[in-house]
């Protein structure tokens, strides 16, 4: 007998905390007992993305796609999937836009409108069967990298993809694992930064959870490129599921010979451990990560400094990347460089993944080209706003970016028009936020987050963001001063120019842009002492 | 008893200096915090001065310092979490368990605290009951899962 029918259980975070766990187990259970598991295959998957409609069940071949399942509904899509069964129309997608059920996943535009290559396989296979993954060409990219290609030739590649890192700062790979390369030493590790500290970003949990083995690949053949021979995943100890799938990948990995001592019969050794982050998010700053794995306080290294690359772990060179960056990694060695330089803008190549959130009808996690628009991300594939609410702005780039107003939906998503707006790109979460929204207590709350996460080492940082959170505070409650706006201009100003790390550095971003672009909100609190959004209580 | 459960955590670590932050994950997994008496043993094993380990411990937000209830209440603070009524959320369990932020009450049933982000973005907001997560809440949801909490066991769908 052969498969038939493929049932794809989300086995996502967002999944599991409506009771998917529950629903994969009875149905595998289920379909044993009907005697049908030879032709009708249960298979747990990472996230789907389209977490708001979970817990989601995926029907393949035809793409059917059932949203909201609960415990109840089991047995009526056991009986779907029996022979002479039909397919559940009220568990279908239903569009807010026309009303109509949409039965294939295919259909809906959350995912038509998206370039999923690094989510690619997240929601089809297995992310605990490294068997799974081989059969979609997984660890194909480190044999060819291993027996094909030398050391430089991986680093040339990946520097003709134009892929830069996509933890936030858009430094482009291939020279930062060149430098690395060409660093003296002959102890060299390699890192993949996953802590995301951003609050409301969730996409390299996704990947993690979805496709662990594609972020492994990634950072062997990376370790090959620079010639290291030991590896850390910094992972969040907040995501239990991420760091037990990746315990179970490296694990499977090891057996196949992926790890460990001549990989692949060459004379290339190297081997993976987990660290689990303790919960700070100064730890994505590289010299704070690292000092952090050395069982130190997470604080970063002071200016003027050598890079990581050159004096990272236990003072070796180190190369620190994102592991949306390794899951990138394998596509491009298999298809070359220049497969993957096609998509994106002139100067940011390839796709970013975005945790879509907030105010917004389809949340989500998505990928797109970078260059896309903003209205693209929002309209098409968000679904825009719900409730006919108007758009009123959207944040980028976590506490260390900033809102960007309405008027500019058309501006592309790349890691310079970001900037050049006043925000980052950042890790990729991306919260929409609608007419009922308060541009001042948005700023508020992430100049709560960074003076809360601020290490204390620098002055600038440690005093002055909790100087701008009081400002803020004040006048969120109705008791700002007429001077206070350019007391906070001030502020940034100092705090940006002498903060010793990126936390600090950027820590004013999200008061700076609101107040560029949202300007007359703060003159209401202040002057007129009335929160237009009606959102802080004032009087 | 701490001490043999302590010993049986420190026999899988060679006493190493960069073992310890993985060493006080594992002991707060075990003891459900940092109690002072395992930081000195800790520093010991690992040969570094007790002020280390209480300056590593003090400033990861996943180390405690006191013991915690037996459900341990996280609501999120994410952005997404944040704009669609997270304070809210806090506010109504604040008052429904009558703690704080950061308290624990003191028959040690509830300990209420604020987390970053669960990563459970497009369910926003949410709150975590241990190692449960539950998403979409509203203050009338947030009210329910604590009285029916209070009486037996948390109702899973």
């Amino acid at each position: 007998m052969t498969i038939k029918q493929t049932v794809l259980v989300c086995q996502g975070t967002g999944c599991v905390s409506g009771g998917s766990e529950q629903a994969f187990s009875l149905l595998k259970d289920e379909i044993q007992n009907s005697g049908h598991d030879e032709d009708i295959l249960v298979k747990r998957t990472g996230c789907h993305g389209f977490c708001q409609q979970g817990p989601l069940i995926a029907i393949e071949p035809e793409g059917i796609f059932y949203t909201k399942v609960k415990m109840d509904d089991m047995p009526e899509i056991i009986q779907s999937l029996l022979p002479g069964g039909k397919a559940l129309e009220r568990l279908f997608y239903r569009d807010p836009a026309t009303d109509k059920h949409i039965p294939y996943y295919h259909e809906i535009s959350f995912y038509k409108k998206q370039e999923r290559t690094i989510l690619r396989y997240c929601g089809s296979i297995d992310p605990e069967d490294i068997n799974d993954y081989l059969e979609i060409g997984g660890y194909k990219a480190l044999r060819k990298a291993i027996s094909e290609m030398t050391p430089e030739g991986v680093i040339s590649e990946v520097k003709s993809s134009g892929l830069r890192g996509l933890g936030g700062a858009g430094f482009p790979t291939g020279r930062k694992w060149g430098s690395c390369r060409n660093a003296p030493g002959d102890v060299k590790y390699v890192i993949c930064n996953a802590d995301e500290g951003d609050p409301g970003a969730f996409q390299d949990r996704s990947v993690m959870e979805g496709n662990p083995h594609s972020v492994i690949e990634g950072m062997i053949i990376a370790a090959y490129a620079i010639s290291a021979q030991k590896g850390f995943i910094y992972a969040r100890a907040e995501y239990p599921l991420a760091v037990s799938r990746l315990k179970i990948a490296i694990e499977q990995a090891r057996q196949e010979g992926f790890l460990g001592d001549n990989i692949l019969a060459s004379d290339f050794s190297f081997d993976l451990e987990i660290f689990q982050g303790a919960g700070a998010f100064v730890c994505g700053e590289s010299t704070a990560l690292v000092r952090s794995i050395e069982g130190k306080r997470g604080m970063p290294k002071v200016m003027p400094r050598p890079r990581t690359t050159e004096e990272g772990l236990w003072n070796k060179p180190t190369l620190l990347n994102n592991a949306k960056t390794f899951a990138n990694i394998p596509l491009i060695i298999n298809n070359g460089s220049e497969w993957f330089a096609q998509r994106g803008s002139e100067k940011s190549k390839g796709t970013a993944v975005f945790s879509l959130t907030g105010k917004v009808v389809n949340c989500g996690l998505i990928e797109v080209p970078l260059g896309a628009a903003l209205r693209k991300i929002i309209y098409d594939i968000g679904g825009g706003v719900p409730g006919g609410k108007a758009l009123k702005a959207v944040q980028t780039g976590g506490p260390s970016g900033g809102c960007l107003p309405a008027d500019m939906l058309d501006m592309s998503v790349d890691f310079d028009s970001l900037i050049r707006a006043g925000s980052i790109m950042g890790s990729g979460g991306l919260v929409v936020m609608d007419e009922d929204t308060c541009m001042v207590d948005v700023a508020r709350y992430f100049l709560d987050f960074n003076q809360r996460e601020s290490c204390g080492q620098c002055i600038p940082c440690r005093l002055g963001t909790r100087q701008m959170f009081e400002i803020l505070d004040d006048i969120t409650k109705g008791e700002g001063r007429p001077g206070d706006i350019d007391l906070l201009f001030e502020l940034s100003e100092s705090i940006k120019r002498s903060s010793i790390c990126g936390l600090g550095k950027t820590a004013p971003n999200p008061v700076l842009t609101t107040l560029r672009y949202f300007r007359d909100e703060y003159e209401a609190h202040i002057h007129e002492k009335r929160c237009p959004a009606g959102v802080c209580n004032i009087g | 008893m701490h001490e043999e459960l302590l010993e049986q955590i420190l026999a899988s670590y060679k006493g190493e200096k960069e073992e310890l932050v993985p060493i006080l994950q594992e002991v707060q997994e075990n003891f459900g915090y940092l109690p002072e008496k395992t930081m000195l043993e800790i520093a010991r094993f690992i040969g570094v001065p007790e002020s280390h380990v209480y300056s590593v411990a003090s400033f990861y937000a996943q180390f405690r310092l006191l013991p915690l209830g037996r459900k341990r209440v996280a609501v999120c603070r994410g952005t997404a979490c944040h704009i669609r009524g997270a304070p809210q959320i806090l506010n109504t369990i604040e008052q429904t368990i009558g703690l704080k932020e950061g308290e624990t009450s003191e028959d040690l049933e509830y300990t209420l605290e604020t987390v970053a982000c669960i990563g459970c973005c497009a369910l926003a907001p949410c709150v975590r009951i241990n190692k449960e997560v539950s998403g979409e809440m509203n203050p009338g949801k947030a009210e329910k899962i604590f009285i029916t909490n209070g009486n037996g066991s948390h109702d899973d769908n």
